[in-house]
Parts: structure tokens; C-alpha cells; sequence
């Protein structure tokens, strides 16, 4: 028997207008792979994700999770978000937060039942995070915020999580834990990952496929197939050069490195920060 | 000086005033109940300008219903359904939703101030809309109103948990699949007729501060998804009865003693949260770095 893909796109196409973000894109995703989707920004990726979730169609071909096609709200996928942190008075504890991976689907009070309370505690240890559960939310640093945020992901198992650039704004020793922590449910859960992220390297180690985006194409492999430096210069039509530095990669000459970002222009693609 | 003091406050025949007023004290408990609950959500998605976007197009409807002799509240609800629907289809971006906000005031208070003055009845009546009327609430009004903050207390209560996740994570709640646009219009529309019910008793001006000082009071002091409403509630309720009986004793509008109440109950939260935060700080509260 083969085993089902958690998530398969078939010849998927996502055009806006007559600009084509991506063209005839195959990708199967197995029960506990973790994809690393890179590129610079306007490239698609976060539209990928859209697809995923339902809430974007594709201009042609198909995309499905667990055999069927995709739908609004599915279960079977958990969402991590970018680190934005919360408005102080937020009138939410972490807990709370957490309690929304749950039942936040459902109308009416948020009423705690105790075997609601249970399932919130064991998530909560689960992610490390027991001692900050009645904290109010806005009071946690981003880091904290991000581990709660993936313990509201996980708190549903899914089968597929999807993470849009959940590093971001981030410190070096946060964005390392928060990866560790995703990488570490992935195994336990066999949670199938994509991971969005404009900056591999805290995700290196983890990583068993990239899927790069870049000037119309894609790239799918694995790290050391995709970020090399005649691949990337093929893709930008530009020389790029891919720079392998204890553990890290430097990805210089990028048209991406060179302000063409928009909201997150101080990042530098693969750079060092 | 005795003289301003007393003019503020006398309390012979108290007891004969309070009988006059009592719709005034339901429609007014009633109110904060209302406006504590929507405040809370208010504050969460920083629609505290709106709310004074959409009072002044309901003071627009309100003074067109009584110059042409309809029903006022009727009036009022029409006016700020209208504005919480244009804001909430077109001001999805908090930049967008201020400009709109700011465009549509001025337009509501200058169109109904034209319909006021062009109103022919007592002067008396016209400044009620914008700075609250207190002996006005007769039995067909309170009944209208009871029926709007019915539904705005169950429409909350039915919204609830949707609403929060909608509001602390849109993106995350749209994954989920939450209907987070019909969410936000559903909201709007409770927001309007809250509005609409506020600005018959505290007056258009002096909105906020039953539908966004309590709540931004209870927000410094708790975090606690359940006492945040019931403080809200709790101040909201003590701003509106209090102002009305501190009113009735000098003859006076009540919305002076309402929004002072108010306000006076932010300012301790304010303090009390501060100080807590202060300590905290140095406290020493065991954090595991994530």
C-alpha cells in the first residue's frame, strides 16, 4: 500500500492577472515531512498557504490534504502565524489563547468544562509553557507568545501544520527554540510541516525538503539540491552565490538582498542577523 | 460657592424625583450592561473612534426623526446602522477606518445640528441627542430600547468566543475557518444599535464614556477573560445609576456626573494597575525563556 500524502499539489498554477506566481507545481508531502518554503517576498508563498487553506483558488490544478480537496476550516491543519504581539489588556491568558485551537470555532460563551481544562494543561506542558498559563497574554515576550501560538496549533492534532514566517521578529535564541519546539511535535505528532520563512537557517537542521520560489519557477529538493549557487542563478537570471558557513547559508547577489522587500526589508534573504 | 454646591446637589423631595425617573434608571442600567459588554470588544479590535463615528450619525438620524415626526430612537438606530455598515465594509484597515470615521462626523453632527435647527419644537428636547436627556424616557421608548439591548446582550453572547479568537488572531481564526468579514459586520451592527441606545440616554458627545471608559478601566486591572466583562459591567453600571440619582438632585443633565463617574473610576484602575505592574516587575516572577 503507498501511503497517503498529507498534502499533494497537482500542476498547481497560481497566477494574479497575467502574472504567474507559480506554474505547474508538483509536491507531495508525507506524514511527518517538513518543507521549508523559501524565496523572496511576492513570490507566493504565503498565497500557497492561502491555497491550503481553502481561501485562495487556484488559477489551474489541484490541491488536496489527505485525498480530498481543500476546504475552509479544515481540522486536519494547525496554523502558526507571523509573532505580532498582542495589545496590553488584551482580556486573554494564555491559556485562553490555547483553549481557541480547541473549540474557537464554536458559537457562544467561552464556557471551561473540565475535560477542556485537562486537554489546554497537557498542550500547555507539551510546549513547556505551564509556567506562564494564567499569564495575561500581552504580558509574555514574543517568544513565549510564539510557543503558545504553537501549542494553539498543535492543540487540534493535525496532521499538517503550516507556519507562515513564525520566526519573525524573533531573537537568535527564541528563533532556535520556537523551530526546536515545532521540529519536536512534528516527530511526536508525525505532523507533516510547511514551513514559510525568508530565512532558513534556524530551520536547517530540520529540514528534509525546500521548496524555493523565485522569478516564476520553483524549485523542490532537498537543501543541499536547491541552495546551490548555479540552481539560484538560474532561477533569479542573475549570479547568485550560495555561501555554506558553519552550518549557516549566505545566499549573496539575491535581487531579493537588494530592497526589493517590502514590509521586512531588514531581513536579508539567508543572511546572517 | 454654597450656591454652586447647591445647585449641584439638593435633596429635598429626593424621593418624589426618583419616582419620575425610574425609566431613566432601568433604561440607564440597562445601557451599562450593554456598554460594558461591547466596550470589552470595543477596546480588542480599536474601534473606540468609530464608536464616536457612528453616535454622531445616529444623532443625525435621532434629530431627522423628530423633525419630521417619527419614532426617535427608530431614527437614531437608521443613522448608526448606516455609519456602523459603511465603516465596517470600508474601514476593514484601522488607517482606512479612521479617515472614514473622521469624514462621516462631522457630516452626522452638521446634518443633524440642520435638522435641529429646523425643528420647530422646545429647545430643550434638541440638546438632549447631543448631551443626554434624563425625564425623556417615556414607556413606548423604554420598551424599544429594553428590545435593542436585548438583542445586543444575546448577539454578544452567541458571538462571544468567535468574536474574541476573531479579534486577538484574524488570520489564525480565518484558518480555522471562522467567517471573520460576516464576524466583523455582525459586530458592527451590535455596535450600532448599542449606539443607537446610548445616545437616547447619555447623548451623542458622551458615548464613549459608557462604551469605552469602563472597559478600558477594567482592561488595567484584569486580564481574566471573565472579569473583564463583569468589572466592565460593574463600572459601567456605577457611572450610569449614580450619575442619574447625583443628577436628579440638582435638576442637572446627568451626563456630567455620568462621564465624571467614569472617568474617576479609570483613573484608580489606572493607578491600581500601575502599581501592580510596578511591583510585579521587581517581584520575582519565574519565567522559563521560551
Amino acid at each position: 500500500m503507498i501511503e497517503q500524502s498529507v498534502l499533494s499539489l497537482r500542476s498547481a498554477t497560481l497566477s494574479f492577472g497575467d502574472r504567474p506566481l507559480w506554474r505547474g507545481l508538483n509536491l507531495e508531502l508525507k506524514a511527518g515531512e517538513f518543507l521549508a518554503v523559501l524565496g523572496p517576498n511576492g513570490t507566493g508563498k504565503t498565497s500557497m498557504l492561502k491555497a491550503i487553506l481553502g481561501q485562495q483558488a487556484l488559477t489551474s490544478g489541484a490541491v488536496e490534504i489527505l485525498g480530498s480537496p481543500v476546504r475552509r476550516g479544515n481540522r486536519d491543519i494547525g496554523y502558526i502565524p507571523q509573532q505580532k504581539l498582542l495589545d496590553h489588556g488584551t482580556p486573554l491568558r494564555a491559556r485562553d489563547l490555547v483553549a481557541f485551537g480547541i473549540d474557537g470555532h464554536r458559537w457562544g460563551l467561552p464556557i471551561s468544562t473540565p475535560t477542556l481544562r485537562r486537554r489546554v494543561d497537557a498542550v500547555l506542558e507539551s510546549v513547556g509553557a505551564t509556567d506562564y498559563a494564567s499569564a495575561p497574554v500581552a504580558t509574555l515576550s514574543g517568544g513565549e507568545q510564539q510557543r503558545i501560538r504553537v501549542g494553539q496549533a498543535i492543540a487540534g492534532n493535525p496532521k499538517l501544520l503550516l507556519c507562515d514566517e513564525p520566526l519573525l521578529s524573533l531573537d537568535l535564541q527564541h528563533q532556535r527554540a520556537v523551530s526546536e519546539l515545532i521540529d519536536e511535535k512534528r516527530r511526536e505528532l508525525d505532523t507533516a510541516v510547511v514551513f514559510v520563512t525568508h530565512d532558513v537557517n534556524p530551520i536547517l537542521g530540520m529540514v528534509d525538503r525546500v521548496l524555493y520560489l523565485a522569478g516564476g519557477q520553483f524549485r523542490v529538493g532537498t537543501p543541499d539540491e536547491v541552495l546551490r549557487s548555479d540552481v539560484l542563478s538560474y532561477m533569479y537570471d542573475t549570479p547568485v552565490e550560495v555561501i555554506h558557513n558553519r552550518g549557516r547559508i549566505i545566499v549573496i547577489g539575491a535581487p531579493d538582498g537588494h530592497g526589493a522587500h517590502g514590509h521586512d526589508a531588514h531581513h536579508v534573504e539567508g543572511g546572517e542577523h | 460657592m454654597d450656591d454652586f454646591w447647591g445647585t449641584l446637589f439638593r435633596f429635598e423631595n429626593y424621593g418624589e424625583l426618583l419616582v419620575l425617573v425610574q425609566n431613566s434608571i432601568y433604561a440607564g442600567a440597562l445601557l451599562a450592561v450593554v456598554g460594558g459588554l461591547i466596550g470589552v470588544f470595543i477596546m480588542q479590535r480599536d474601534m473606540q473612534f468609530a464608536v464616536h463615528g457612528i453616535s454622531e450619525l445616529s444623532f443625525a438620524g435621532a434629530s431627522a426623526a423628530l423633525l419630521f415626526g417619527i419614532n426617535v430612537v427608530l431614527g437614531s438606530l437608521i443613522g448608526s446602522l448606516i455609519a456602523a455598515l459603511i465603516i465596517g465594509v470600508l474601514g476593514v484597515r484601522a488607517k482606512d477606518r479612521n479617515s472614514i470615521v473622521a469624514v462621516l462626523m462631522p457630516f452626522g453632527l452638521g446634518l443633524g445640528i440642520l435638522f435641529l435647527a429646523l425643528y420647530p419644537g422646545r429647545s430643550a428636547n434638541k440638546f438632549g441627542l447631543l448631551t443626554g436627556q434624563i425625564v425623556s424616557v417615556d414607556n413606548e421608548q423604554l420598551g424599544l430600547l429594553i428590545t435593542i439591548s436585548v438583542i445586543v446582550v444575546l448577539g454578544l453572547t452567541v458571538l462571544w468566543r468567535p468574536l474574541s479568537f476573531a479579534s486577538v488572531d484574524a488570520d489564525v481564526a480565518r484558518a480555522r475557518g471562522l467567517p471573520v468579514a460576516g464576524i466583523s459586520i455582525a459586530f458592527m451592527i451590535l455596535l450600532a444599535l448599542a449606539a443607537a441606545v446610548a445616545i437616547q440616554i447619555i447623548g451623542a458627545l458622551l458615548v464613549l464614556a459608557l462604551l469605552v471608559t469602563p472597559a478600558a478601566a477594567a482592561m488595567r486591572v484584569t486580564a481574566s477573560p471573565f472579569l473583564t466583562p463583569l468589572l466592565s459591567v460593574l463600572f459601567a453600571t456605577v457611572s450610569m445609576v449614580g450619575g442619574i440619582l447625583l443628577s436628579i438632585a440638582g435638576a442637572l443633565p446627568i451626563s456630567p456626573f455620568v462621564t465624571t463617574i467614569s472617568f474617576l473610576i479609570y483613573v484608580i484602575c489606572r493607578i491600581i494597575g500601575w502599581r501592580r505592574d510596578s511591583t510585579r516587575v521587581s517581584g520575582a516572577r519565574v519565567r522559563i525563556s521560551a
